[in-house]
């Protein structure tokens, strides 16, 4: 499988780690009033679906940043290679 | 003060240099090495910042640029910076100035050990050190990659010449897994 880095072109997928779901990047707010649920479901309710998955993968035998990786989980076709940066700041995230 | 007595990294007095074939080995212990980082919304300040200290063009990625001080890519708004150590041991107060507090600016000298390949044919060397893509990795280009485990920074100064960055620490294991893949080649 070769992930297409936004920055450093083709990469073999071997030079990179899978860090989960991508929804990881949806950290609840800590203080919000419902933010025990909100936990559990961050921690441990994943989708798992037949299809396009939108996942996190680390460049770490290469520019250590994050990406976020749309992957078809039946093909391993890839659709999207995003910085996973840039996915946060769009959602206004702080990093 | 104490009469101390500077060692390289492999802990001889004097740099390691091997030869093998058409390739050369040598380490290279004359530099001093700073990282700068842009603070968010600094980009553009800390590319300044750079281009004061190297000259008119700061790196892409995967590139380096300079002359006596360089400064080579290491990830989204990161750099590395390199001088003679001679003539620039106090790179990183320099690189404090220069970035004014609009990035983040590390001591990077002790981490770090050096070495140098140079030869012909240095792309049947490191196709079997890293996935770097030899073919399009020419002078100019710099990238972080793996080699033996090892996160290291790997630059093309000329056609003929690559400089390893490994981590200090590990000098001996890196500089062993370079001559294993020199003698694997040639």
């Amino acid at each position: 499988m070769i992930i297409n880095h936004p920055l450093l072109g083709p990469r073999d997928s071997a030079e990179f780690t899978y860090m989960g779901d991508a929804k990881l990047i949806d950290r609840p707010d800590w203080q919000a009033p419902e933010a025990l649920a909100q936990f559990i479901d961050y921690g441990y309710m994943r989708d798992n679906p037949d299809g396009a998955h939108r996942e996190l993968w680390y460049h770490e035998q290469g520019d250590r940043s994050f990406l976020v990786v749309t992957r078809d989980t039946t093909t391993h076709e890839i659709f999207a290679v995003e910085l996973a940066r840039d996915v946060a700041r769009s959602r206004g995230q702080s990093r | 003060m104490h009469d101390l007595i500077a060692t390289t990294a492999l802990g001889a007095a004097a740099p390691c240099v091997d030869h093998h074939g058409p390739i050369s080995l040598t380490e290279e212990p004359g530099f001093a090495l700073a990282s700068i980082a842009a603070r968010r919304g600094a980009e553009r300040a800390t590319v300044l910042a750079i281009r004061r200290m190297i000259g008119p063009t700061a790196p892409k990625a995967g590139h380096w640029a300079g002359e006596r001080i360089i400064a080579f890519w290491t990830g989204p708004d990161q750099w590395m910076l390199e001088a003679p150590y001679d003539s620039d041991e106090f790179l990183f107060e320099r690189a404090i100035k220069e970035a004014k507090g609009k990035a983040s600016v590390t001591e990077q000298t002790g981490a770090w050990c050096r070495f140098d390949l140079r030869g012909t044919g240095l792309a049947a060397v490191m196709e079997r050190l890293c996935p770097i893509n030899m073919a399009t990795f020419i002078a100019g280009s710099a990238t972080r990659t793996s080699i033996d485990h090892l996160g290291c920074f790997v630059l093309c100064r000329s056609e003929d010449h690559i400089s390893i960055h490994g981590p200090r620490s590990c000098a001996a294991a890196l500089h062993h897994s370079l001559l294993t893949a020199i003698r694997a080649a040639f």
